[in-house]
């Protein structure tokens, strides 16, 4: 018997593997167009952010943002990739009604950004490195609303000439968790370069899924590409889906056909797009209303020169300088801000005890919460603070985790907690001898017990003396001093 | 005194200046003979009211000593120009109604210089064509006639309506726009100047897009002086138009001096044709012994690839057409012709709206960009004009201008060559690879065919010498001594 | 290249412009004709010639990141045949 390797899916026919490749649309971060003054921000009243260039009126001309092109630059690096020295822009040619000037400017042959990569943190702490294979500039389409009217579609250009960046990795991924990991990846470096939000609610970082089964070690099968897929949790389900319903096709006698298709989250199930059903032919060509792209070295080097700390450096530094492990290391630089919260946590403090409160009693209330780490109701500086108390013996880590709730509550300093509650350990040995002699008389049977072998016991008298001092005893002093009285 | 329209734009500017007669008057005078003019259908939408109100304007700044380069000159513009609020065509069905809520650069620029509108003239729609012809408002009518012939003839195109409102004196000049000869054949069939910049000189932000890589907008005057008067207005660099080069624009009245002497004048041999009409082969000897006689020196060079330029040409601009034109599918502006889907509805609306040119062209164009096409055709004419850029840039190291015909033959009569499209478009192989070259060049009247009509010759600069060919032109101007009138 | 109806009615699909079955024959003509004329540039050796991508000399320019447009909808919408509100309405798209 063989044994069944994690990324394949058993089908009756054997296994199939599922090959999947991404195209992610991520909106650069700019103010104005890629091509026209207009605005970019997210929300406004219908066909007001356009310019007459964005509704193609005749006559209008395209006149690039050099902001956006030092955007691309930036992920491009951020990415690892060539920066190309010369780009073009190409007008690809199709008609729809969102599309106002009938082709879209974008980069064919020639994009600003070539090979790159991406590497994935996987569950077990590995990474696994995913080939880009390019990264272009080109601008959005408008919005087309179909449930506004029964016979009619309503056009709206706000989103007409938006700068995007296509990226589009190789066809390297195989599961929909990596798919998954791959967009979590990807939108962590970008935002940390500060070159998409990565507001996936907004459409500001969309997902084409390129997805193809076949059996391990034949050529690839025929792929369908599902459009415009606006969450991680979709993607994954739509790719999982997609994979599915093809190996049905084929195991029951069926061939896939290479088409466009959209993925419906009420379902989680994937359906043909009828609207582009036609067979395209998008007669790329330059767009003579503009130049070539030429960027200099010194440019390119400048940019570089700004680029921040990424989530793979900021990793490896956590795991050398503060000694953390590779899980732990991959949640804190998820994001910059978490990265940056628990530096401060961590300064001058035991790193370890300070990644553990970060991560687990941190994280797991603000998830609970539903608040980003911005709006933690505890400040870094407090939660060092706590920290301090636990590392001084001021405070037990188990007092600690009430008074870190209560800080949560109201974001009030933990010292004043501790001296308010009275919480502050104990660790007077008059008055732990005169605790702990209390236990041993009230429980003379368990002593003799204990001596006669039943070490077990012993952590049950551990216990009668914390609570007989509210929980405030010093734990480890407990220990050492009950030790001695019961070996004596 | 002779009468205001005859004057020319120099003549008026000073005759304004010097209060022979004012704004006002110069500008009724026009108004009146665009509306004697309209037989020939040269306007598509005159503007008489918006052309008075500018020359009160005109006159108080005279008045008050504040006038401005083009003072009170009035003009036709090309409906291919958008100018705000006015009804803007580029003569197609596909524009009913357009009216842009902007102007071109260009024309604001003129306007800026104190210039004012007559109207806008008529045109091959969408620039397309060699004879004004295809408007979807009807042809235009040349103001001449052939000797003891009274049939209509073509003005010429595309900017046929500009050269024949020019040339029928119902305006002092005209913009026009050029992509393949479009300014300079028809000033050729009208007898008057016509010339096209370099690619890059004037803003084509707010002009209807032919063909992006090729077009230019440009002056049809009636002499050379006054094409340097008004290309001196319409120049200039526009951060709206990528493509705009931001060079400084000279003063090219200053450049016409009279001398050129110890200029090298090229003559390419490729331009000598097989089965050439001996009249135009005699006018072109003709100028070459003027430039001769006025001190400059004719050199016989080669441009090895201009019997490539009309073949290449006509890939490359209906390709480009072909994108530009796709904006014209009735959602946003213009005709829609409904459909119950949305592709039934482009479909309805882009049969209607475009013409037979138009539509030809567009398909053409689609079919040379299109997958398993693209490398033979786009591609290759792509490289080919790299090649003809080249011609000219080797040419250029051993002249200083490029003297030729600029069309093969006088005007024809209404009606002819439209059966095959190709005699048509072989009016343009003197003036396409100027086009192709980005280059400037001039048709200055030279003479007449034997039947009557005007013939003019062509001469072509380096890039961004307008001066440079602004001042041959003159000196061939002066040689000729053209004074025929329609 | 001598076109086909088939291939004219291609091309028209692709265009967009509805034409009847009856003119494709003699659109088939014309756009053959033209296609003759201009292949002759297959005499031209052009092995290792770049295809010329701009006739200027000059880079691409670029704008600043500011917003400097929009807010117009009158103007944008000004013209459109068909619409409500905001919007430009187009015949019923399904997806």
């Amino acid at each position: 018997m063989t044994t069944h390797a994690p990324h394949l899916i058993r089908g009756e026919s054997g296994d199939w593997e599922v090959v999947i490749g991404l195209e992610v649309h991520a909106q650069v971060t700019s103010q104005a167009k890629l091509f026209s003054g207009a605005a970019t921000a997210f929300g406004a009243e219908p066909n007001t952010q356009v310019s007459l260039v964005d509704a193609a009126m005749p006559g209008m001309l395209p006149v690039i943002n050099g902001h956006c092109i030092e955007q691309a630059i930036k992920t491009g690096l951020g990415l690892k990739a060539q920066i190309n020295r010369r780009s073009v822009f190409d007008r690809k040619n199709y008609f729809y009604a969102d599309l106002p000037a009938g082709y879209q400017i974008s980069q064919y042959l020639q994009p600003i950004v070539g090979k790159g990569e991406i590497v994935l943190d996987l569950p077990d702490g590995r990474g696994r490195t995913i080939a880009i294979t390019r990264l272009h500039l080109e601008m959005d389409a408008g919005k087309s609303l179909h449930d506004q009217h029964p016979s009619q579609t309503y056009i709206d250009l706000n989103r007409a000439g938006v700068a995007l960046m296509e990226i589009v990795s190789e066809p390297d991924l195989r599961t929909a968790e990596e798919a998954g990991a791959y967009v979590r990846k990807l939108r962590s470096i970008l935002r940390y370069l500060g070159t998409c939000d990565g507001n996936m609610e907004e459409g500001s970082l969309r997902c084409d899924c390129n997805v193809s089964v076949r059996h391990p070690g034949e050529k690839l099968g025929t792929r369908t590409e599902t459009k415009n897929v606006n969450s991680v949790r979709f993607v994954m389900a739509a790719i999982e889906h997609e994979a599915r319903r093809q190996i049905g096709v084929l195991e029951s006698g069926g061939t896939i056909q290479q088409e466009t298709r959209l993925f419906d989250p009420a379902t989680g199930t994937t359906r043909p797009m009828r609207s582009k059903e036609h067979a395209h032919d998008y007669r790329y060509f330059p767009d003579p209303d503009l130049l070539p792209l030429e960027l200099s070295e010194a440019e390119i080097e400048r940019i570089r020169a700004s680029l921040p700390e990424l989530p793979d450096d900021k990793k490896k530094r956590f795991i050398e300088g503060y000694k953390l492990s590779a899980q732990d290391a991959g949640v804190l630089v998820a994001e910059q801000a978490a990265a940056n919260f628990f530096e401060a946590v961590a300064a001058g403090r035991d790193a370890k005890l300070a990644a553990n409160w970060v991560i687990n009693e941190l994280f797991g209330r603000l998830n609970a919460a539903g608040k980003p780490i911005d709006a933690s109701p505890v400040a870094a500086e407090r939660l060092g603070a706590l920290v301090d108390l636990i590392q001084d013996g001021t405070i037990s880590g188990r007092i600690a985790k009430d008074v870190f709730e209560t800080m949560f509550e109201t974001g009030r300093d933990p010292a004043a907690i501790v001296e308010e509650k009275g919480l502050r350990q104990v660790s007077d040995t008059g008055a732990l001898d005169a605790a702990i002699a209390e236990v041993l008389a009230g429980n003379a049977d368990k002593v003799a017990e204990f001596k006669s072998g039943k070490d077990k016991l012993f952590g049950f008298f551990v216990g009668q003396v914390m609570k007989k001092t509210g929980g405030k005893a010093n734990p480890g002093l407990v220990n050492d001093m009950l030790r001695k009285k019961l070996s004596s | 005194m002779t009468t205001l329209t005859d004057l020319s734009m120099a003549e008026a500017r000073d005759g304004l200046r010097a209060r022979k007669y004012s704004a006002k008057e110069l500008a009724e005078a026009h108004v009146a003979a665009v509306e004697r003019i309209k037989p020939l259908n040269a306007f598509i939408t005159a503007t008489p009211e918006r052309a008075l109100a500018a020359a009160a304007e005109a006159d108080r700044r005279l008045a008050r000593g504040e006038e401005r380069a083009m003072e009170g000159l009035p003009l036709a513009i090309k409906d291919l120009f958008c100018t705000e609020g006015v009804l803007t065509t580029a003569a197609s069905h596909i524009l009913d109604g357009f009216k842009p809520p902007y102007e071109s650069t260009v024309t604001a620029n003129l306007w800026r210089a104190g210039a004012l509108m007559l109207g806008k003239a008529n045109l091959d729609e969408f620039a397309m064509g060699s004879s004004n012809m295809t408007s979807h408002y009807g042809p235009v009518e040349s103001p001449w006639r052939r000797k003891g012939d009274n049939r209509a003839l073509v003005p010429g195109g595309s900017s046929g309506g500009s050269a024949a409102a020019v040339a029928a004196r119902a305006a002092l000049g005209a913009t026009g726009t050029d992509t393949g000869g479009s300014i300079r054949q028809p000033a050729a069939f009208c007898g008057i100047v016509g010339m096209k910049p370099t690619y890059g000189r004037c803003s084509r932000w707010g002009i209807v897009a032919f063909a992006s890589s090729l077009d230019q907008a440009g002056p049809l005057t009636r002499n050379v002086r006054d094409a340097a008067i008004m290309l001196g207005a319409m120049a200039g660099h526009d951060p709206k138009d990528s493509t705009s080069v931001d060079t400084p624009v000279p003063d090219y009245e200053m450049a016409l001096t009279g001398d050129i002497r110890g200029l090298r004048i090229g003559i390419p041999r490729e331009y000598r044709m097989d089965g050439m009409n001996p009249e135009i082969e005699r006018l072109w000897e003709q100028g070459k012994a003027w430039l001769r006689d006025a001190g400059a020196e004719p050199v016989d060079i080669s441009l090895p690839h201009t019997k490539y330029a009309l073949p290449t040409y006509y890939i490359v601009a209906p390709a480009e057409a072909s994108s530009n034109l796709a904006r014209y599918d009735g959602v946003r502006y213009g005709l829609r012709v409904p459909g119950r889907t949305l592709d039934e509805m482009y479909e309805n609306t882009r049969a209607a709206g475009f013409g037979k040119e138009v539509r030809r062209r567009v398909m053409i164009g689609t079919y040379v960009l299109s997958a398993g096409y693209y490398d033979a055709y786009y591609n290759k004419a792509r490289q080919i004009r790299t090649l003809i850029a080249r011609d000219f840039d080797r040419a250029f190291k051993v002249c200083d201008a490029i003297l030729t015909p600029t069309a093969p033959s006088a005007a024809f009569a209404l009606g002819e060559k439209m059966d095959d499209p190709i005699a048509m478009y072989l009016n343009d192989v003197f003036t396409v690879p100027a086009s192709l070259a980005g280059l400037p060049a001039i048709s200055v009247p030279a003479g007449l065919s034997g039947d009557g009509l005007p013939l003019g010759l062509h001469l072509i600069g380096r890039a961004f010498d307008e001066a440079g060919v602004l001042k041959i032109a003159h000196v061939l101007e002066r040689a000729a001594d053209f004074r025929a009138r329609p | 290249m001598a076109l086909d109806k088939a291939a004219v009615r291609k091309i028209a699909r692709l265009a967009r412009i509805r034409v009847a079955e009856e003119e494709l024959d003699g659109l088939a003509v014309e756009l053959s004709n033209i296609l003759t004329f201009v292949e002759q540039l297959g005499e031209v050796d052009t092995a290792g010639v770049e295809p010329m991508t701009s006739v200027v000399a000059m880079t691409l320019p670029r704008r600043a990141d500011a917003v400097t447009d929009g807010n117009t909808a009158d103007k944008v919408l000004v013209n459109a045949p068909e619409g409500t509100g905001n919007f430009f309405a187009v015949p019923k798209v399904v997806e």
